[in-house]
């Protein structure tokens, strides 16, 4: 070991001892680092076939099961989904669809019966579903203020330019500002359980906790400083469609009032995609064995507020069980399947490939 | 501010009138300043701090990447069509413009320290009749200077006195050319006369007109008017600025030109600037790209007219059109938006990365110790940062011989005296033996001026010498007086020569070891010491050495009075002129130059004539005439000469063995396997390049033929080129076929490619320099390109420095192939030039080509190492990086492509904001960087071991359209997957709390992390060498990526710029749902499976020349060394001529060398260890890499 590192120092020209001492001191010879070198050591892995068939083996084993799996939940959540647009002239909503103006005083109601036939058990969500409605087009997005959502009083009063042209009403700043809160989801939903008798009974729906947490503690807050939500707005005007100011979205309760009304909070988080849905409402899980919502008949009370038809727009409701992959899902275990058998087959096919052709070529000469 | 002005007032100077002539009068200032010369002030630096800015931002604003930026940030300013924060572009073009910037400012700061520092060095001025200590800056033209020695050159000098005889100086230019020998310059009698005689000095009005400010370095025009006399100045009595005085007392010299305007500065200009051949591409694809980007907005504009009219148009009710902006007007603003959205597909730092690891790649090669040299303290160097990757491309390599190929020193190995040749060995069988290392060696020590490092085998020469053979003492007594050779005794018997030429040297020295030692010299005399005596020869003339005459000749009268004339040249020179008594020797003589020539020697003729006093005392007298007459001095001077070098009688022959540099054959051998053509361009005499040719395994044995192109007429060569052509390819058709296409920018280029053809078996050319100038006519070119692009080899010689360029161009021309010119003297400057990549051997010849050069290195040897090792891990690592680059932004941008279906092709950016401004700049930058600055497929060892490594980047395999295409596809493949699979996944999917999930902010943060997830592990597969510090940077950015977004999105960020990070809350509440991670990952295996699948099919089915050595190099051990080559030899007749040019001859007889110097002072000639007395055998070292690590056993 000693005599061989001596031979290569040799070689590479230090001639120890035999040069006198202070030449070596200060030469332009580069520096014996591993970096400067480019002998840093390293990881050269390459792609053999030992190393890729079995990961497309294993990764074939792995993705069959859990796609599976997420095909059998996505399979037990149980959602019923209706549409309620009024387009055809059979649907109960025909009428106030096709009747529809701003500033109507009498607010049109239309009821909807369904049957569910098997019964959801656990918590029931309710949404409300929009598509064709393009909450993701870029002037739609922007056009919000969220220093003024967050409670930031000069906002308040003079809000920031993307909320033209819902910026100002007259004079008066509005408050809310901007396009998506002037476009607020204003449909009032009630769903009523019409049991063998016949008699109708109200389905309490839940309003609170259907926003994120974020957005209802960080992102919203009410503008500070004034206790009486009147008061804080006074100097501001509603915005153009709405019916009610902001400080009347729940009168009932002063924490889902103004800016931090769960309804506004979830509208204001803008859709990625021109169809979605929104979660309205929850049915919370009843004591005892009785499922949350019994298989039978039903009536949705719908107070119809929210033109969709003029731009062909569709409005559903859904009630949906969850499950710990969220909602119903068939496509991530489909694709888990189909992802998993390929990647098995491919194993195959690989494997045979490697099988007919491997010593012909890689083991083979290299031509010099 | 000073220099500000005067370098406006240089400007305004230089504006208002043509400088035509410089007139200037000594110690007169005020005469002086009316022509507003320049003082000696210098100014390199580009900015100060006031201009700095302006003028920076200026330049990087001029680079057409730049100005695009700049165009989309104003675009971005515009709120109608800002599809995204100024801040994105803002922030990338902020980046690049500093980082350019402060490179520039570190520059420009350097080189104001130079400088200042220049500008205040110290210089005494003669000034007001005293000398005045003065910084440069304030020298002035006319001017009286004094210099000390081993002091910097002021400014431009006439130099009026020294303290040396007859006014000589010495000066060492290193700093101007880079020569190391001295230099003498000799001032004019009448300035001479002033000595140092301050008031004399002072006193002193002579007034200089000369030429005007110039770059030529060789050449000064100009005349002197002292006392109304006018002398002629020429660039004898110039010093220029840039040497250094060495052996000179002092000096007084009269500033001619200052700073600015000196030969030195007028030097410095730029040189051209060279761009590599992916350089172009890029641009073609950058080109490409714009044509894409602007028909995918083309598209999204078509789509968004669409959409406005369907559904824009109903969907007023909640989102109203802007006041004044019609749908049409708003298509067109979406153009915009969405060139700005897309306009990541072109991201700006690509050209400051690609920048970056050139520089990167550079420094490795500065740093490589295996391309070091120790005898020279020289490392490799890359001294234009900017062409690595075409080192991995070379085609054609152009060599110059004597330097490069060849260590240009010389020994002298065989000679032949009296008809009987010594230097070789032979056994008792008579076979020559091979001289080895091992081989003893004679025994000088009976010498005691011998040269210790002096190597010689065969003792019957010195048997002969000191048994006192009177033919052998006789010739070694010509070798040690005939010549021009310059002694050097520092202590007693410590000899070293100088000599001109490095044969002559050697024939010295050899002579010197023999016993007849040259030990000093007077103009009149020479002191040789033969056989331990003592002996004076009075030197009557030195019949001087010019490529004319290839020869020399002294006259010299013994102590006894005999005269002798000595002579030695090429044989073909000196056989003419024998006396017709020595026929018979002659033959012999003949016979053993052949081998020697076959052997691969230079050879010399020795010859004597014993002259007649009254002959002489003619002769002299004619000579004496002839030396003085004013007119046709030359002339009367050969005629002279060839008077009396006649009749001559034959000594013998010399044979000096032209060392080879160390592992020249094994090299061009390596090259020829990794398919380099190597071209040799030399002005050496046919024979000689020929035999270099065969030493260094260029032309071998076994080739089928080698054809020699020597006719004198144009259609001799057309017919000799023809029918070479016709001999190795005799189906090829007559006419060349030549593919005329387009190329470049905008397809303006025109080209003209020559088709290579096949041709079974190896062939040579070799052509001669005249013949090579009918062959570059235009009529003829393409017939000589053809012919030589069939050979194996191709030696040109007897070229010119123009004729090297030129056949550089042409090839360059008609090949479109990738060239390399290297060679080491000012001769290869013009082809170092004209190639794409220039080397220079930083070696004996100065240092002009390694200035002019774009890599220098001190062996010919490492040229396989930065061709095979560097050049092919740099045309990797860049071919990598576009590659990868360009994929990871196709993917990146696509995704919006698609997203724009789905948001009414309103350019939304389906990002968030900050990711788009830190994607290139942060989130990626350092991953790629750290692959494409370490990556090796193979490393340097293997690389060697298989120098067909090396092929596909000379066809550029690697990164060409269709690759480009290959990467567009990919991308296009992976944006679509990255879009849909989350689409799918996400459309109507809640969180497992039921709350809704694809709101904007989450939906983008899926697929931002799906594209890092998929471009990362690109980047890991693409990766070959993992190193600690990529392993560090790919962890860094995902982890930076994740530390980034989570502050991004997080509660105090939001507090403090609610309108900046509005995305509150979607990394957390994204992260925490199974479903996003379950689709993010079937996102990333949907990208990457197919990759790994593909590459393994491929590498199963075909495997690539890497693929299958990669194999290798992880199944076996280290390469084992390759097998040393035996040296082949062929015997061809040489005929030789001395490799210099002018001698020292005038000097020796004019007496303006150093007759008495006290030893106290600097020797003249420093260079005590001259390479000529380098005298080992030649041995052939392999140069396989030296192992670095112990190889256990």
């Amino acid at each position: 070991m000693m005599a061989s590192s001596y031979n290569a120092k040799e070689e590479d020209g230090h001639h120890s001892g035999a040069s006198s001492g202070t030449g070596v001191s200060k030469n332009k010879k580069p520096d014996n680092t591993a970096f400067k070198q480019q002998r840093l050591p390293a990881w050269q892995p390459i792609l053999t076939a030992g190393s890729v068939l079995p990961a497309f083996f294993v990764i074939g084993l792995i993705f069959i099961p859990i796609g599976i799996g997420l095909y059998v939940t996505s399979n037990n959540i149980k959602e019923f989904e209706i549409d309620y647009t009024g387009v055809s002239s059979d649907s109960p909503c025909y009428n106030c669809a096709k009747n529809f103006t701003w500033n109507t005083t009498e607010p049109c109601v239309c009821t909807v019966n369904f049957t569910l036939h098997q019964p959801f058990e656990s918590n029931v969500f309710m949404y409300y579903g929009l598509s064709n409605f393009y909450q993701n087009h870029r002037r739609y997005v922007k056009s919000r203020d969220d220093r003024q959502l967050n409670g930031d009083l000069s906002a308040l009063t003079d809000p920031s330019k993307e909320c033209e042209p819902y910026r100002k009403s007259g004079d008066v700043s509005i408050a809310p500002c901007g396009a998506i809160a002037n476009s607020l989801f204003n449909d009032t939903l009630v769903l009523y359980y019409v049991d063998s008798n016949n008699s109708i009974s109200e389905i309490p729906l839940v309003k609170k906790g259907i926003a994120w947490w974020t957005d209802k503690h960080v992102k919203f807050r009410n503008p500070a400083g004034n206790s009486n939500l009147t008061l804080a707005f006074k100097d501001t005007a509603k915005p153009v469609n709405w019916a009610k100011p902001v400080y009347e979205l729940d009168p009932s309760d002063p924490e889902n009032n103004g800016f931090i009304n769960e309804d506004f909070i979830v509208w204001m988080r803008t859709a990625a995609l021109p169809t979605f849905r929104k979660l309205y409402r929850i049915i919370q899980k009843k004591s005892g064995a009785t499922p949350t919502l019994p298989n039978g008949n039903y009536m949705l009370n719908i107070t119809y507020n929210y033109p969709v038809l003029s731009f062909d727009g569709r409005k559903r409701m859904i009630l949906s069980t969850i499950s710990w992959m969220g909602g119903k899902n068939p496509f991530l275990g489909i694709a888990y399947i189909t992802v998993g058998s390929i990647c098995f087959f491919l194993g195959v096919v690989l494997l045979i490939i490697h099988h007919k052709y491997d010593n012909r070529n890689t083991s083979a000469d290299i031509p010099s | 501010m000073g220099t500000v002005l005067s370098y406006f007032c240089h400007l305004c100077g230089h504006g208002n009138k043509e400088e035509k002539e410089r007139c200037l009068r000594a110690n007169d200032r005020t005469f002086n300043l009316s022509f507003r010369y320049a003082n000696n002030a210098i100014k390199t630096s580009k900015y100060n701090i006031f201009t700095f800015l302006p003028l920076n931002l200026f330049e990087q604003f001029k680079r057409l990447a730049n100005a695009y930026f700049l165009f989309l940030l104003i675009l971005q300013l515009i709120p109608q069509i800002s599809s995204l924060s100024w801040i994105t572009t803002g922030f990338a073009l902020i980046v690049v413009l500093s980082i350019t910037a402060v490179k520039d400012a570190i520059d420009d700061i350097n080189r104001h320290k130079c400088d200042r520092q220049v500008n205040n060095r110290k210089v005494d001025v003669l000034m007001d009749g005293q000398l005045k200590n003065e910084k440069w800056m304030n020298v002035q033209v006319g001017d009286i200077v004094k210099l000390g020695n081993n002091e910097f050159v002021t400014a431009d000098l006439l130099l009026l006195s020294s303290s040396e005889p007859f006014n000589l100086v010495y000066v060492d230019t290193a700093e101007l050319d880079g020569e190391t020998n001295l230099k003498v310059k000799q001032a004019l009698t009448v300035t001479g006369e002033l000595g140092d005689n301050i008031e004399a000095l002072a006193a002193f009005n002579g007034e200089v007109r000369c030429e005007p400010p110039n770059n030529r370095l060789d050449k000064f025009k100009g005349t002197l008017t002292v006392n109304g006399e006018r002398y002629a100045l020429d660039n004898d009595k110039v010093l220029l600025r840039g040497c250094t005085l060495r052996n000179t007392e002092w000096c007084f010299g009269l500033v001619i030109f200052g700073g600015p305007d000196t030969k030195l500065m007028q030097n410095s200009g730029k040189s051209m600037f060279k761009r590599t051949s992916i350089d172009h591409l890029m641009n073609i694809l950058v080109l490409c790209i714009f044509g894409f980007l602007a028909s995918m907005c083309s598209i999204l504009t078509i789509g968004n007219a669409i959409w406005e009219t369907n559904e824009g148009s109903v969907f007023t009710m909640f989102l109203p059109r802007e006041p004044g902006i019609d749908a049409p007007l708003a298509s067109f603003l979406i153009f915009w938006s969405y060139v700005i959205v897309l306009n990541t597909v072109i991201p700006s730092s690509l050209y400051v990365s690609v920048e970056l690891i050139r520089l990167g790649n550079s420094f490795f090669i500065n740093w490589d110790r295996k391309m070091y040299y120790l005898k020279k303290d020289t490392p490799a160097q890359a001294r234009t940062t900017t062409l690595n990757e075409e080192l991995g491309q070379i085609k054609y390599i152009f060599s110059d011989k004597t330097g490069t190929l060849t260590q240009n020193i010389m020994t002298f190995n065989k000679c032949s005296i009296n008809g009987k040749a010594y230097g070789d060995l032979y056994d008792f069988s008579g076979q020559r033996v091979e001289i080895t290392e091992r081989t003893e060696r004679v025994d000088f020590s009976w010498n005691n001026l011998a040269d210790p490092k002096f190597n010689f085998h065969d003792h019957s020469l010195v048997e002969m010498v000191r048994g006192g053979n009177p033919e052998t003492q006789e010739f070694f007594r010509l070798l040690s007086l005939c010549h021009t050779v310059m002694p050097e005794e520092k202590k007693e018997g410590e000899l070293s020569y100088q000599a001109q030429s490095p044969d002559e040297g050697a024939l010295v020295n050899a002579a010197r070891n023999f016993g007849f030692v040259f030990r000093s010299r007077t103009p009149e005399t020479i002191t040789v010491v033969e056989m331990g005596k003592q002996v004076i020869y009075e030197l009557l003339a030195i019949l001087d050495f010019n490529n004319m005459r290839k020869r020399m000749s002294v006259i010299v009268r013994s102590p006894e009075g005999k005269l002798t004339l000595y002579c030695k040249g090429a044989d073909t020179v000196i056989f003419e002129r024998l006396h017709p008594s020595c026929n018979k020797l002659m033959e012999v003589t003949t016979d053993h130059l052949n081998e020697y020539a076959g052997d691969g020697l230079r050879t010399l003729v020795l010859a004597y004539k014993d002259l007649n006093e009254n002959y002489m005392i003619d002769w002299k007298q004619r000579h004496h005439e002839a030396s003085v007459a004013m007119e046709g001095r030359e002339e009367k001077l050969d005629e002279l000469y060839e008077e009396i070098e006649k009749d001559m009688m034959l000594l013998g022959a010399t044979a000096v063995e032209d060392k080879l540099q160390d592992g020249v054959p094994q090299t061009i051998e390596q090259l020829t396997k990794a398919d380099i053509k190597i071209w040799v361009l030399t002005g050496d005499k046919q024979e000689t390049a020929e035999n270099i040719g065969y030493s260094c395994n260029m032309l071998r044995e076994e080739m089928k033929d080698v054809f020699v192109v020597s006719a004198n007429t144009a259609e001799g060569v057309k017919e000799e080129l023809q029918n070479a052509r016709r001999k190795m390819c005799p189906e090829a058709a007559e006419e060349p076929s030549v593919i005329k296409s387009r190329v470049g920018l905008f397809w303006l280029k025109k080209t003209e490619t020559v088709q290579d053809e096949k041709v079974d078996g190896d062939y040579g050319l070799i052509i001669n320099g005249h013949s090579l100038a009918f062959a570059l006519e235009k009529n003829l070119r393409l017939e000589l390109l053809r012919t030589a692009c069939m050979c194996q080899t191709v030696i040109c010689c007897r070229v010119t420095p123009l004729q090297k360029a030129q056949v550089v161009q042409l090839v360059k021309k008609y090949k479109q192939a990738v060239t390399l010119a290297i060679g080491d003297g000012a001769n290869d400057v013009s082809m170092i030039k004209a190639a794409h990549i220039g080397v220079g051997i930083s070696g004996q010849e100065g240092m002009q080509a390694v200035l002019s050069s774009d890599f220098s290195f001190a062996q010919f040897r490492y040229l396989q190492r930065l061709l095979l090792v560097h050049g092919r891990w740099s045309y990797i690592r860049m071919y990598k990086f576009l590659g990868y680059f360009f994929y990871k932004n196709f993917t990146f941008t696509l995704v919006q492509f698609w997203y724009a279906f789905f948001c009414g092709f309103s350019a939304k950016t389906v990002y968030d904001e900050w990711f788009i401004t830190f994607y290139n700049m942060v989130y990626t930058a350092l991953p790629v960087l750290g692959m494409c600055l370490f990556d090796q497929d193979v490393n340097d060892r293997w690389s060697l071991q298989h120098p067909e490594l090396y092929a596909p980047g000379q066809k550029n395999q690697y990164f060409n359209k269709k690759a480009f295409v290959r990467y567009l596809i990919h991308g296009c493949y992976c944006s679509l997957i990255i879009f849909f699979i989350p689409w799918a996944s996400m459309n109507d999917a809640v969180r497992n709390d039921g709350k809704d999930i694809v709101s904007h902010p989450s939906f983008a943060f899926l697929l931002q992390t799906c594209l890092l997830a998929v471009v990362h592990t690109q980047l890991c597969v693409d990766t070959y060498y993992w190193t600690a510090v990529n392993h560090f940077f790919v962890l860094l950015s995902t982890i930076g990526y994740f530390a980034i977004s989570v502050t991004m999105y997080s509660n105090g960020m939001f507090y403090v710029f609610p309108s900046s990070f509005p995305l509150i809350g979607a990394a957390r509440n994204t992260l925490n749902q199974p479903i996003v991670w379950l689709t993010i990952f079937l996102t990333f295996l949907l990208c990457i499976l197919p990759v790994v699948a593909f590459r393994f099919i491929f590498i199963q089915l075909r495997p690539t020349i890497n693929d299958k050595v990669r194999y290798k190099m992880r199944t076996e051990e280290l390469p084992a060394p390759a097998p040393r080559l035996p040296l082949r030899r062929r015997s061809t007749r040489s005929g030789y001529a001395f490799s210099h040019s002018q001698g020292y001859g005038d000097l020796v007889t004019s007496r303006k060398f150093l007759i008495k110097r006290s030893t106290k002072r600097a020797p003249l000639f420093t260079q005590t260890d001259s390479s000529i007395f380098q005298n080992q055998p030649q041995h052939y070292r392999t140069i396989a890499e030296e192992p670095e690590e112990p190889q256990s056993p």
